[in-house]
């Protein structure tokens, strides 16, 4: 009955208290392969009486390993399934070797094993199967769901046997499933053997008449219909897909964020925003809202309705339907010309976010941004605030200290021109010509990381540092993106539409009592005799305080020499930001601060406009 | 040793993290005294980005070098 294979004469001793170590897997999982590394070459294959089966037992240390066919399940179904029960009910210890590329399909046995209550541990072989599918498994996951250690192996290749060997007495009785745990706690009473228990359980009529209870249910359909669901909640939660491009997205989020190659990308998304927002919305959309629609019917509709209940030249009339009225200017310059302006700014900072480019720009840009007192997160406020201003200093809240949002407002309020600005800048500009344009540009940066270093060393307090989660690259869904611009712009209007409506009503009080004109006779030595501009450029900078764009488009219609126009320029875009922003900031921030912020940027504006002109002129 | 002497592609034990609130900030995003992550991305004199399981965190580099850290092999 027992053949011996190359023992040289001797059968196998089997010590007394040896453990018996069963190696248990489904078919073609590579059993044999971890039975000749435990045992050797000393072996006995013995035929399992009363079956055609047959059964390797060899030796391990002190130990005895028993391999059992491949099966993928323990009952009495068949032969090969009655032998591993008989085999596994009376084992020590289980080496359950799992294909790692059908987890789906192995697992339904290694929970069974687990809830027999065996200790046991897992080889999970074949990961470079696994590797080359574009899977990765979670084992850390694994074996904190199952309970028991999980070991990856390759094993054609000898790779993670020696660390089974290893851990091999480290095997762990698991985590049984919770309606096991209800099953065997109800009907446990006098079956002192679990792994029986659960046989009987399920149904098993050999291991049934080996014991005299006739109360225990068969449960075994909904005992597998349960494993079932738990092999497939734990495939669920242990497998991911890497996609086939899985190591072109660790590139690419690589070059993303390295300077070398993050800056380039950086400026080619700068310059499709720009042919998008500017180029497009600025000219071709905002010309058809502000003045096909806005100034072309709405504002004659409304004015004329309006002066039917309402007498123009009265206070009342000019604060509903005047030059800078609720009804006219404000509804005007929200809808006709910011709102396609912020719903173009917002739709990319959607897609930027959604593809998850976005915290690896803050990633890329952090280093810099340091030297400002701030961190990557600020690289949000920036980019909207070429956008809106006002919207942008609102964003602003995101960042981390008090100190941080100072100094970005303050930057913001200062140094970066809004959507509305831009367009009438890049008009004038244009009109300059390269060397003018290369010089503004200079100039603003130039004033923007002074500024900026200047109050990271006067200001007391420390900032935060970039502590942001980067979620993986992935194509973003249109329908994210078109939701969030949805309820960014929503946001937008909400908070900004009150705040300019203000603005625009203090505008007209002042118009009507002929406040606005006294300002401009109060600033215009300052304008003719500091930046050596015409009279007329006084106007304009107000017109700057109450809508950007009229302040740059005030400028358009001056006749000035080209050394005129870029300091007019340099000055208006440092000057004071528009009445809502400013509003804004004195609403974000304390009095004191804002007011800080406000007379700053007044000065720095007349200042570096004024040391331009004197230099220049 | 602490993060930001940390090479691209080692294995670490996070040992210390020495502002409160950011090992709140932390904890909530999964990482703890104890944690074992990945490096997977340096940016010099930027941010360290360490990864956990699925996940990816960027940590600014004055961040880095108070959080003490151990290698594993």
């Amino acid at each position: 009955m027992s053949k011996c294979h190359n023992c040289e004469g001797q059968p196998l001793e089997i010590p007394k208290d040896a453990k018996k170590i069963v190696l248990v897997g489904n078919p073609n999982v590579g059993k044999s392969v971890f039975f000749n590394a435990l045992t050797g070459i000393y072996v006995d294959v013995s035929n399992y009486p009363g079956t055609t089966v047959d059964i390797s037992v060899g030796r391990y240390k002190s130990d005895v390993v028993i391999d059992t066919p491949g099966v993928y399940g323990v009952s009495s179904f068949n032969d090969e399934e009655r032998v591993a029960r008989d085999v596994i009910l009376d084992a020590d210890l289980i080496l359950n070797v799992v294909d790692a590329v059908h987890l789906d399909r192995d697992l339904f046995l290694t929970l069974q094993l687990i809830d027999m209550g065996k200790p046991i541990i897992i080889a999970l072989n074949m990961m470079d199967e696994v590797k080359r599918n574009g899977q990765l498994i979670d084992i850390e996951r694994l074996e904190e769901i199952l309970g028991v250690p999980v070991i990856p192996t390759i094993a054609t290749k000898n790779i993670g046997i020696d660390k089974v060997k290893e851990n091999l007495y480290s095997a762990k009785v698991g985590k049984r499933g919770d309606f096991i745990k209800l099953l065997m706690n109800k009907y446990g009473g006098e079956i002192e053997r679990k792994a029986d228990l659960l046989m009987i359980l399920e149904g098993d009529e050999e291991v049934t008449s080996k014991y005299n209870v006739s109360d225990i249910p068969n449960m075994r359909e909904e005992i597998y219909r349960d494993r079932r669901s738990r092999v497939d909640k734990i495939v669920a939660e242990v497998i991911s897909e890497i996609d086939r491009g899985a190591d072109f997205k660790i590139l690419l989020s690589r070059w993303m964020m390295r300077p070398l190659t993050g800056i380039p990308i950086l400026l080619f998304s700068f310059f499709l925003m720009y042919e998008l927002i500017g180029v497009f919305i600025a000219q071709t959309v905002v010309g058809f809202t502000e003045d096909t629609i806005m100034n072309g019917y709405y504002v004659p509709f409304i004015t004329s309705l309006m002066s039917k209940v309402v007498p123009s030249g009265t206070l009342f009339g000019e604060v509903l339907i005047g030059e800078f009225g609720l009804l006219t200017m404000t509804v005007t310059y929200v809808l006709g010309l910011l709102l396609p302006l912020v719903v173009g700014f917002y739709f990319f900072l959607s897609i930027m976010e959604d593809s998850g480019y976005l915290p690896r720009v803050a990633a890329l840009v952090d280093r810099v941004l340091n030297y400002f007192g701030l961190n990557g997160k600020a690289v949000i406020p920036m980019i909207l605030g070429f956008g809106c201003v006002t919207m942008a200093t609102i964003t602003t809240r995101i960042l981390g200290s008090k100190r941080e949002r100072i100094i970005a407002t303050m930057l913001l309020g200062l140094a970066i021109p809004c959507s509305a600005q831009l367009g009438v800048i890049a008009a004038l500009i244009s009109r300059l010509g390269l060397r003018y344009f290369v010089i503004y540009t200079l100039i603003i940066f130039t004033v923007f990381v002074l500024v900026g270093t200047i109050l990271n060393r006067l200001l007391k307090g420390e900032s935060t540092d970039l502590f942001i989660d980067i979620p993986p690259l992935r194509v973003p869904q249109l329908k994210n993106i078109l939701n969030k611009t949805y309820s960014k712009t929503k946001m937008f209007i909400s908070e900004a539409t009150p705040l300019f409506a203000l603005g625009a009503l203090l505008i007209s009080v002042m118009q009507y009592f002929g406040i606005l004109v006294k300002i401009q006779e109060f600033v215009a030595p300052l304008t003719v005799g500091w930046l050596k501009l015409p009279r007329e450029t006084a106007t304009a900078f107000i017109m700057g305080f109450v809508r950007r764009d009229f302040g740059a488009a005030g400028l358009y219609s001056i006749p000035m020499s080209d050394n005129q126009t870029l300091v007019a320029l340099i000055t208006m875009t440092l000057f004071v930001p528009c009445i809502a922003a400013t509003m804004v900031i004195f609403k974000e921030r304390s009095k004191k601060e804002a007011l800080w912020i406000w007379i700053g940027s007044f000065i720095i504006a007349f200042l570096v406009g004024g040391i331009v002109a004197q230099i220049i002129m | 040793m602490t993060l930001d002497k940390v090479r691209r592609g080692q294995k670490i034990e996070i040992l210390s993290i020495p502002d409160n609130t950011v090992r709140m900030q932390a904890i909530r995003l999964g990482l703890n005294e104890g944690t074992h992550v990945r490096c997977s991305e340096i940016i010099p004199k930027g941010p360290v980005i360490i990864q956990k399981r699925m996940q990816e965190i960027a940590i600014g580099r004055k961040l880095a070098e108070k959080i003490k850290i151990r290698v594993l092999d």
